[in-house]
């Protein structure tokens, strides 16, 4: 989880990771984000991030995104 | 059968009837034999095409969920014995039989539609490069081929990717391909949206019926008093190049711009109203957009069905796979951080923007209009942070004036790229928008001119009013749907204005003897 932290703080700075929830629905991270945030962790974690997986569900939290990491590693 | 018709009011009429005489197990059928009788007055060849993508696609569909279904079995029996590596091995073999059936189903289809859309445009091409002299095929493009592709192509991929099960019935799905009321210009449903009404049950429901023909009328209105009566200026307009210079560049943006958003959105109207009638929900594909502050969100408010085609079949996609995904290491490690983090994002817009212009038309000025929307998207985001300073020191930027000047400012520059559509030629579009800037005949405006396009003065006042009341429309939307509050008022008043209504469209609609309403302009899509 550290290293997604970090992933996300260097790609988007001066956000609160740990507590915010609506990184999408509140228009924090953009599309560029996104696609940044999917190269880096498809890197770092060894896996593959589907489009039909880039859903708000999946992007609002660091906590969300945490989650599909490790399930996409189970699968 | 065009929408704007006695004939499809007959018809609407006499399948709304049967419709909820019929038991409810069998209304979809009905649909289903509507779909088909109204689709007929196409042409059998027309017929040959829509089948042919129906039943291919409900197959591949079949076939798919057949693999997947099989897949799970087997994991389910056997997954204890395998460990992870030989677990993941066995649904990456798996992955490969399903996308090879995919990838077989978008090849026939979208074959089947580069071969008779684009054919021609490609002959063109190698005429012009090579100073060649082929023939044209001159195919003729069956109704809604666009559209109802597009749909399939959604279920399709939406299929192997697991978010849904396939259909079953190839009946059933031929519906979900051929839905009468969508099939000219859309909206492109998705299957799981669109599925949760289509098959019914529908018991009869006064609501539906009364708010159905009130978008029903609502969408005559923007069509047959606006749309179709504007159809004479814009095409004497763009028809004389070398005569209507300058201001008539200008005015020709405007009343185009009105005529394609009472067109698009009044058919749209016309067929969310008609599948309420019918107890389905088909989804929304405008949210006002002329009331959008900036380009990018002009597009998630126009077309929306199309925009989010794109964005989930092809952008997406596209920026995440793992060529891209190379692309941008790659660009990151020899360009920096800043550009690197831009190349995928902006390699997959441009891509997408090429693709949304090809997929309205096989001609040049189609793809550089996809072109310009791009650029002026990327150069908006790049220029996001410059604003964003723009409007935190300039408070006034905040206010509803400002606001106001951000839809004109998005309204002009949309209108003149939307202007290649009815110019048809690229050079000359934007030589007639260069003399904007060099003919200075603004005076046209108010000696008369105007009024030897075609339309008298009469129709210009009709054109206008009825503008009026799109617009308080529009701004009274902002307090939710305006027929919700119709509903509450007394039944006399809403059945006067209901006549009053119809009474106006039959008076100030523009036909006359032997009318044939002008074909809505998405359909040729």
């Amino acid at each position: 989880m550290d290293e997604l932290l970090q992933i996300l703080d260097e790609i988007h700075g001066g956000v609160d990771y740990e507590n915010c929830t609506t990184l999408i629905d509140d228009g924090i991270l953009d599309s560029f984000d996104i696609i940044s945030i999917i190269t880096e962790v498809s890197s770092a974690f060894d896996v593959q991030i589907p489009a039909n997986e880039i859903v708000p569900d999946n992007f609002n939290s660091a906590a969300a995104l945490w989650k599909l990491i490790e399930r996409l590693e189970d699968e | 059968m065009s929408f704007v018709s006695f004939g499809f009011i007959a018809f609407l009429a006499a399948l709304i009837v049967l419709y909820y005489i019929v038991p409810k197990r069998v209304q979809w059928m009905l649909l289903l034999a509507g779909s088909v009788f109204f689709y007929a007055f196409a042409g059998w060849k027309a017929m040959i095409f829509i089948a042919v993508t129906a039943l291919s696609t409900w197959l591949a569909g079949l076939l798919i969920g057949r693999r997947a279904a099989a897949r799970d079995a087997y994991l389910k029996e056997h997954g204890g014995e395998l460990d992870r590596d030989a677990k993941k091995a066995y649904k990456a073999r798996v992955k490969k039989q399903t996308y090879l059936i995919m990838a077989l189903c978008l090849a026939l289809n979208l074959g089947i539609l580069a071969v008779i859309k684009y054919t021609d445009f490609g002959i063109s091409i190698l005429n012009g490069i090579f100073r060649l002299n082929l023939g044209y095929f001159r195919f003729a493009l069956p109704m809604g081929i666009s559209f109802y592709i597009f749909q399939s192509m959604g279920y399709i991929i939406d299929v192997y990717r697991g978010k849904y099960a396939p259909e079953k019935n190839p009946a059933r799905f031929a519906l979900f391909v051929s839905f009468f009321p969508q099939l000219l210009q859309g909206p492109i449903s998705r299957f799981d949206e669109l599925g949760k009404t289509l098959y019914g049950p529908h018991a009869f429901d006064w609501n539906n019926i009364s708010k159905g023909a009130w978008r029903v009328l609502w969408g005559y209105f923007k069509k047959v008093i606006v749309a179709d009566r504007l159809i004479t200026v814009v095409t004497g307009l763009a028809g004389g190049p070398e005569k209507y210079k300058g201001v008539y560049v200008v005015a020709l943006v405007f009343f185009y711009a009105i005529e394609l958003y009472a067109d698009f959105t009044g058919g749209i109207d016309i067929t969310i109203g008609v599948a309420q009638m019918l107890g389905i929900e088909v989804a929304e594909n405008f949210d006002r957009p002329f009331f959008s502050l900036n380009i990018t969100e002009y597009w998630r408010r126009w077309h929306i069905t199309m925009g989010t085609w794109f964005r989930d079949y092809i952008f997406y996609p596209l920026s995440v796979s793992p060529r891209m995904l190379k692309i941008s290491k790659w660009s990151r490690d020899k360009l920096g951080q800043a550009i690197g983090k831009r190349v995928p994002v902006y390699l997959s817009t441009i891509i997408v923007w090429f693709v949304t212009g090809l997929w309205h038309g096989a001609a040049w000025n189609f793809i550089v209009w996809g072109l310009l929307n791009c650029l002026v998207i990327i150069v908006s985001q790049e220029l996001a942070p410059l604003y964003q300073r723009f409007h935190k020191r300039f408070k006034f930027s905040n206010t509803k004036g400002y606001n106001v000047f951000q839809m004109f400012r998005t309204f002009w520059l949309m209108g003149f790229i939307r202007v290649l559509d009815v110019y048809r030629d690229v050079p000359v579009t934007f030589r007639q928008v260069g003399t904007v800037f060099t003919h200075w005949n603004w005076g046209r405006l108010f000696d008369g001119s105007l009024l030897k396009l075609g339309l008298g003065w009469q129709d210009f006042v009709v054109v206008l009013l009825a503008c009026g009341v799109m617009l308080a429309v529009s701004i009274m939307q902002n307090k939710g749907q305006v027929r919700d509050r119709l509903i509450r008022r007394p039944a006399a008043i809403r059945a006067a204005l209901f006549v009053l209504i119809v009474l106006l469209i039959m008076v100030f609609g523009a036909y006359g003897i032997g009318y044939d309403a002008g074909q809505f302009i998405y359909v040729q899509f």
